[in-house]
């Protein structure tokens, strides 16, 4: 089955691509690029990297801007969708969607409308389970975003290991954060995962914080062998 | 021994990640649990287990719904069955009930029809079907949504049918389940 897979460039996206690719045939990757910073659904702060990792993935990609206004944006997505399916004769959709129901059935309604096959193969998995995973099949993924008492700047560019697993483990019994930030707690960016044909190395960042807020900016990167 | 029966197209498939492990994963906390693809799941193993759970599959995937000759066993085991989504609706089908055009998506307000093991009051479930069946005379009737049966079970033997998925947002139903006598 050829299936497009909706695509961040975060942790859940890229596991949800490397499940995809382990079992069907992935087409191409459907990314939104919103310019709306409280997004709904599609909020991730290097979104602009998804490119570079498209490349690094070697797997054609159907992007599409969106002012990232509720049902704007759904609208903007089941276009993205279509356009895949026309372009790549995709048959189904998958997503990293993990524990929301708003998200997932967003996404299902679409695939329904449009007649495709809509998988979420990360789909209520124990949160910390996944992290876990993503160090056992050797992800590079770092903190691109905090939006969450107590994750402060220091969390910010720092990659996923198992030290801070642990401490978001801890911070999930002290203060009730989803570990893998499902709650929308946290922002990843992967720099390097299986699939990668070549990693991602970041030249210049800055780091943005306010309140209890922060984005790790990658404003340029490159492409370099594994 | 709890046997789930793996409902997806095909065996070791891309669905199987994402209904039948959430199911495993409550089931498990309550006692051992096999997977069976439904293409490989004979009368002897029915026999050997305690109880068995027919789990979902994605919204397009209607082939179990084609094939309930697969099903013959759930006509004659004395097992307390559950089957979940394309679970219900294939029992339906097995026992001959009318499958119906149905679409009903995301969080679904549930109202109990009739006293029974899961549910006392309404509550809201999340749902995931495009089919829905309509309870033959030797099933009855437990819960509903505004569009259609959402709880049934056989009015002799405990085969039981649930619309929609437990295993996301009503993990109770099913560890009830699996208290249930058989």
């Amino acid at each position: 089955m050829r299936l497009g897979v909706l695509f961040s460039g975060g942790k859940d996206s890229t596991l949800a691509l490397h499940y995809a690719a382990e079992k069907e045939e992935v087409a191409c990757l459907i990314t939104l690029l919103s310019e709306n910073k409280e997004s709904f659904m599609f909020h991730t702060p290097n979104i602009d990297v998804s490119t570079l990792q498209a490349k690094a993935l070697a797997l054609p990609q159907i992007t599409k801007k969106t002012k990232g206004e509720k049902e704007k944006e759904l609208a903007d997505l089941e276009d993205a969708i279509d356009e895949a399916a026309k372009k790549f004769k995709i048959e189904g959709v998958v997503t990293g969607a993990v524990e929301s129901v708003y998200q997932a059935e967003r996404v299902q309604r679409i695939c329904n409308r449009l007649g495709l096959w809509c998988f979420n193969p990360l789909w209520k998995h124990d949160q910390k389970t996944l992290l876990e995973e993503l160090l056992e099949k050797k992800f590079n993924v770092i903190i691109s975003g905090v939006f969450a008492y107590p994750l402060d700047e220091k969390w910010l560019g720092k990659q996923i290991d198992t030290k801070m697993v642990e401490r978001l483990v801890d911070l999930q019994q002290k203060y009730g954060l989803s570990p893998a930030g499902e709650g929308g707690e946290i922002e990843t960016t992967v720099l390097d995962a299986p699939l990668f044909k070549r990693k991602i190395e970041a030249l210049d960042y800055g780091v943005e914080f306010r309140g209890n807020s922060g984005v790790f900016i990658i404003k340029q990167a490159q492409l370099v062998s594994k | 021994m709890i046997l789930i029966v793996d409902m997806n197209w095909k065996k070791d498939s891309l669905g199987y990640y994402e209904f039948v492990l959430p199911i495993l994963a409550v089931a498990k906390t309550q006692d051992q649990c096999t997977v069976k693809h439904f293409l490989e799941v004979t009368s002897l193993e029915v026999s050997q287990c305690e109880r068995v759970i027919l789990s979902g599959t994605a919204l397009q995937d209607t082939a179990t719904l084609s094939q309930p000759e697969k099903f013959v066993w759930l006509k004659e085991t004395e097992k307390p069955v559950l089957g979940i989504c394309a679970g219900m609706e294939t029992m339906g089908v097995v026992f001959g009930m009318r499958l119906i055009r149905c679409l009903e998506m995301g969080m679904t307000s549930i109202s109990v029809v009739k006293q029974n093991p899961f549910c006392c009051e309404d509550f809201k479930a999340y749902s995931l079907h495009s089919y829905c069946v309509e309870p033959s005379a030797n099933f009855e009737f437990f819960a509903k949504s505004t569009k259609c049966a959402q709880i049934i079970k056989h009015k002799t033997n405990p085969i039981y049918g649930v619309l929609f998925h437990p295993e996301v947002r009503n993990i109770e139903l099913i560890k009830t389940f699996i208290q249930l006598k058989g």
